[in-house]
């Protein structure tokens, strides 16, 4: 985080909570981070860990039975959890940006893409349509996109997989928002281009100083991409730190075990380090750490709720029973 | 087939005992995919019209051998081919030219017993956990229906060798009378494995086996691949995009790229020092723990339209070194030091 400066995102102890019918469901109870400018932060986690309604709260975009029950979503200082809808669909597309898994989501397939593209423009500004369409089509170009004019004028089934995930991060980008959150962009995507995508990625955040919050399943992808990692688990942030710290030294068992459970060239045909049972239900999830059913580490002192710890180099990490740093040998 | 094995030099050398023909082999295999003209079209073809059947070379004159014990992994992008191909070798797929050699003979010539058990060696084990079972079937129906089919287990042994199956998946056999909906995706992968081991293959085509799973969760079912192959003396065709797993469990890697084999190299030999500038992008790109704030260079362009690929190399419009006479004349894939073969003009340089 650039110290004096006010990040650009920062989630204090965000906590959404679904109600339905068979019992509360904490997705996210309990993430603080922050983001600041030109910055990646990678929110790390399994399916279930709350990651994609983090990026959902933030956007308000989570549905009923759901509700943002606590914390504050605090955007350049302005507090977005008790925002009205209107102010939200202000700031939605134009400061704050979301690329989604499938680029489907974000395009309607019977619109031609300029269509699509000037609309999201005139939107929120007040230009001319053919200053909309000269805007859309340098974003093409920024993404990597060859001869715009003609892709502007095609419909977004004759593209390819990762062709749409890029009309779709020039969406996003159109209105030159200060935050974006991408809910796992490249995971339908080739590794060829995947790396494509996340070349342009970094590149926007270094050209244009957008913060960027990049949700994935797949450490390897933030390893290379992201400046600081959020691990989370069972609704919680259990860890976070810059890539380094966090890849090189894990403080939780939990992140401890993902980053021994992937596969890496020099323990080829050894055993991989396997973290027992599976990711608890969130529904009527028991008080205490979630981890700890799985944890090597556990106590009795894990019965109760860990509270996080700051240290002093930055980091976050929110165990009674880190794992110290000499363990990683 | 004569003439095809006349070629036969250029087959994938098994490193298997002298003498012993491969577990499965395959021989100039290829399939087609035509989309034929309807009935508009016929017409207009016959008025002179320029319309064409559609044809997709899927896979195109591989040829690939598999030693019993082996690992063998299958790489490869969206539409390169590795899942049809992966699929000819289960029996699901019939080829559209070429041969599948079980033990040395034909899988097309033989019948009766010998076709039985030749298509009994050979498993499959899908992608996606949750489309690849019936969700109307139990476990039990599900792990142990072909093995009852095919008389492997008596009426009165069923149950015993079905818990059988059921442990050595990582499976609580309590739990074999619920439906698939129950399980969790981990679990669900687990069922699959051991409907496929049911039937004591000794080769199991493995698409994309871990793919649909989470980090914690496929290093579990890596795990359970290879105990069952110690175990079992298991032989694997494991086809999958993500380099990292591949190179982790597989003695030897082939790669694919729009339906031909580039390259195919034992593990070590071909992450240290790969020979095809495709293999060389891909590896480059693979995202890894160690490559922090990497600047990535990717490769330009999209992967091409199986519909329509390049002439010559498919590779060569993506190609860094693509010469002239790649755009004219598809490489072969030759030997280019043993046990390794590649596919490109630059080593006849």
């Amino acid at each position: 985080m650039n110290a004096g400066k006010q990040p650009t995102l920062e989630v204090e102890d965000l906590r959404t909570h679904f109600f339905t019918k068979a019992g509360v469901v904490k997705a996210v109870d309990g993430v603080s981070f922050a983001v600041g400018q030109g910055e990646v932060l990678g929110l790390v986690g399994e399916s279930g860990s709350g990651k994609s309604v983090t990026g959902f709260s933030i956007l308000g975009l989570v549905d009923p039975p759901g509700r943002v029950v606590g914390g504050r979503i605090l955007f350049k200082g302005e507090d977005l959890v008790p925002l009205g809808e209107d102010r939200m669909r202000a700031l939605r597309g134009s400061r704050i940006a979301m690329i989604f898994q499938d680029p489907m989501m974000t395009l309607n397939p019977v619109l031609r893409v300029d269509t699509q593209m000037i609309e999201a423009i005139l939107a929120h500004r007040k230009v001319s349509k053919a200053a909309a369409y000269d805007r859309a089509r340098e974003t093409l170009m920024r993404v990597g996109i060859a001869s715009p004019d003609e892709r502007l004028r095609s419909y977004p089934h004759q593209f390819s997989g990762g062709m749409r995930q890029r009309v779709a991060i020039a969406i996003a980008l159109l209105n030159e928002p200060d935050l974006i959150i991408a809910d796992e962009p490249t995971t339908a995507l080739d590794v060829t281009i995947q790396a494509q995508i996340l070349y342009e990625a970094q590149k926007l955040c270094r050209e244009t100083g957008t913060a960027l919050i990049w949700i994935t399943h797949d450490l390897t992808v933030v390893a290379g991409l992201a400046d600081r990692i959020c691990v989370m688990y069972a609704g919680r942030d259990v860890e976070q730190g810059t890539v380094d710290q966090v890849l090189d030294h894990p403080l939780h068992p939990y992140t401890h075990g993902l980053i021994g459970s992937v596969p890496s060239r020099n323990r080829r045909g050894a055993r991989l380090q396997q973290i027992p049972g599976m990711t608890p239900s969130l529904l009527n999830l028991a008080p205490g750490c979630a981890f700890r059913s799985r944890c090597p580490r556990a106590t009795d002192r894990c019965e109760a709720e860990p509270t996080v710890t700051m240290r002093g180099d930055g980091r976050r990490v929110r165990c009674f029973n880190p794992v110290d740093a000499d363990v990683s040998a | 087939m004569s003439v095809l094995e006349s070629q036969s030099s250029t087959r994938v050398v098994p490193g298997s005992a002298a003498g012993e023909p491969p577990l499965i082999e395959v021989r100039h295999l290829s399939k087609r995919f035509v989309k034929a003209l309807d009935l508009a079209e016929k017409i207009a073809a016959r008025l002179g019209a320029d319309v064409h059947e559609e044809v997709v070379h899927a896979v195109d004159d591989v040829s690939l051998a598999v030693s019993k014990g082996e690992v063998v992994g299958l790489v490869g992008e969206s539409g390169c081919g590795k899942s049809t191909l992966g699929r000819m070798v289960a029996g699901i797929l019939a080829p559209s030219s070429g041969e599948i050699l079980y033990r040395g003979s034909d899988r097309a010539t033989l019948d009766g017993a010998a076709a039985r058990r030749a298509a009994l060696a050979v498993q499959m084990i899908f992608q996606d956990p949750f489309a690849s079972l019936n969700p109307r079937m139990r476990v039990a129906d599900i792990v142990g229906e072909a093995a009852r089919v095919h008389g492997l287990v008596d009426a009165a042994g069923f149950d015993a060798y079905l818990d059988e199956v059921l442990r050595q998946c990582g499976l609580d056999p309590s739990f074999k009378r619920r439906y698939p909906h129950q399980f969790s995706g981990g679990q669900r992968q687990r069922i699959g494995i051991a409907r496929a081991l049911a039937v004591k293959p000794e080769f199991i085509v493995c698409d994309e086996s871990v793919a649909a799973l989470d980090v914690s969760i496929q290093a579990q079912i890596l795990n359970l691949f290879m105990d069952l192959r110690e175990s079992l003396g298991l032989t694997y065709l494991f086809i999958s995009h993500d380099l990292g797993v591949v190179e982790h469990l597989s003695d030897r890697v082939v790669i694919m790229y729009l339906g031909r084999v580039v390259e195919s190299a034992p593990t070590e030999a071909l992450f240290d020092e790969a020979n095809h500038p495709y293999t060389q992008a891909l590896l480059r790109e693979v995202p890894r723990l160690e490559s922090r704030h990497s600047s990535f260079e990717p490769i330009k362009g999209e992967i091409p339209s199986p519909l329509d690929p390049p002439p010559g190399c498919h590779f060569h419009p993506r190609c860094p070194h693509a010469m002239a006479r790649c755009r004219e004349e598809a490489p072969a894939l030759r030997e280019i030091a043993p046990g390794r073969m590649s596919a490109c003009h630059l080593n006849d340089g």
